[in-house]
């Protein structure tokens, strides 16, 4: 047995307090404990970091690049969701 | 869906190129597009991971505490910037372990000036200073880069380099100022790092086939002589601020371009070296090729624990 089986694992930190834990990378480890711990040496070697997460790899489910338009194209006609589409008198103020 | 032709998607490719979108792992990329970044990209993580070496010779004779903590803070940033680079060649669909074998077995590259023995504690001083100082200046550009993975990469391995170069400079300019014994130390080190430092940008634009390419595809944003004139331009008067003289007869400022002339490069040694043949080429692999080895069992322990783990968990 090598590395060769040890699985991928990507890396999120948690940078400071108050903040989502973000994707920073990925890395090789046997296990999870082994991913936190190598995670803690190659990703926050100089604080950048709170709490890590680490996920294989394998069991991320993403969406399929080339169906991007179709799937995110929906949100780009409306453009009703966002408060720059509405008029608002002169003069009104806290809204 | 409708069927789209290479030249199609190869055009498309192009235009998100020109426009600046970057490519992601799981995009349409040309074959070629993706050869060429796993060369780079596994090439620039082996020159990481053997540039821990030359370095990692000096950590157990520094000449004080501080100066041990950094040089081991500095060789432990050169293993972690070679694994970020190792994930991001594998994010293109590169096997890790053939990636590595690759190396040990002689068929990769690596950046040649790992190839040069570090004789002297001015050695520490010279690559921070020289060595660093010309990997800043071909891996910023590289934060631009149109690979996502890579790109990203490279912003933290910056952040990281600011320091290596600083450290170096220090050892060089203490030395600089210490007894004659000391600064002629230091300058005998800028006279052995000196041109390989000039060699670490590549071959001469018209003798690099590559870069042409790479430079429409936004891997590459400068020639290899754009910025080997940049290294100079900026080093040169750090050198002479410190009181050394860069070993080149031919050095001098040309008040006209605002850049500094530069003499001939020796390419002979160059590609000697890059073909095997340099001071310590043998020496680096076999290192390399026996921590591999040493460390198997600790993997396989590490495996079958794992594995073990996962069993009760089951059970
Ligand atoms: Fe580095
Ligand atoms: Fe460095």
């Amino acid at each position: 047995m090598s590395t060769h089986e040890w699985p991928l694992w990507e890396v999120f930190i948690r940078s400071k307090a108050g903040l989502n834990h973000k994707h920073v990378g990925s890395l090789r480890a046997a296990d999870a404990e082994m991913a936190v711990e190598n995670a803690r040496d190659v990703y926050t070697r100089r604080s950048e970091g709170i709490s890590i997460w680490v996920v294989e790899s394998k069991d991320i489910y993403a969406s399929d690049p080339t169906e991007a338009d179709a799937l995110f194209e929906p949100a780009d006609s409306k453009i009703y969701r966002h408060p720059t589409f509405y008029d608002v008198p002169d003069g009104i103020s806290h809204m | 869906m409708e069927e789209i032709n290479y030249a199609e998607l190869e055009r498309r490719f192009q235009e998100k190129i020109d426009k600046d979108i970057k490519i992601e792992p799981k995009d349409w990329m040309p074959d070629d597009y993706r050869q060429t970044l796993i060369r780079q990209i596994s090439q620039h993580a082996h020159s990481e991971i053997v540039g821990m070496l030359p370095e990692g010779n000096w950590i157990t004779r520094a000449p004080n505490l501080r100066r041990k903590a950094v040089l081991l803070a500095k060789v432990q940033d050169e293993a972690g910037h070679g694994l970020y680079l190792y994930s991001a060649a594998e994010t293109l669909g590169a096997d890790r372990e053939e990636t590595i074998d690759d190396l040990h077995s002689g068929k990769a590259k690596y950046s040649s000036i790992f190839n040069y023995p570090t004789l002297t504690w001015a050695d520490m001083g010279a690559i921070g200073w020289l060595v660093d100082g010309a990997a800043i200046m071909n891996q910023v550009p590289l934060c631009r880069c149109s690979y996502g993975p890579y790109a990203r990469a490279m912003v933290r391995v910056c952040k990281e380099e600011s320091f290596h170069q600083r450290q170096g400079f220090e050892i060089m300019t203490k030395l600089a100022q210490g007894t004659p014994e000391q600064k002629a130390m230091a300058q005998d080190a800028l006279n052995r790092f000196w041109w390989p430092s000039l060699m670490m940008f590549g071959p001469n634009d018209a003798e690099s086939k590559h870069t042409a390419q790479s430079v429409k595809w936004k891997i590459k944003r400068h020639t290899n002589d754009e910025l080997r004139q940049q290294f100079v331009d900026v080093t040169v008067p750090q050198a002479e601020m410190i009181g050394l003289t860069i070993p080149d007869k031919d050095l001098k400022f040309n008040e006209a371009t605002g850049h500094y002339e530069f003499g001939e490069i020796n390419w002979d040694e160059f590609w000697q070296v890059v073909a095997g043949n340099g001071p310590c080429n043998k020496d680096r692999i076999d290192t390399r090729r026996k921590a591999k080895e040493n460390g198997e069992w600790v993997r396989e322990a590490a495996s079958a624990y794992a594995a073990k783990q996962a069993e009760l968990k089951r059970a």
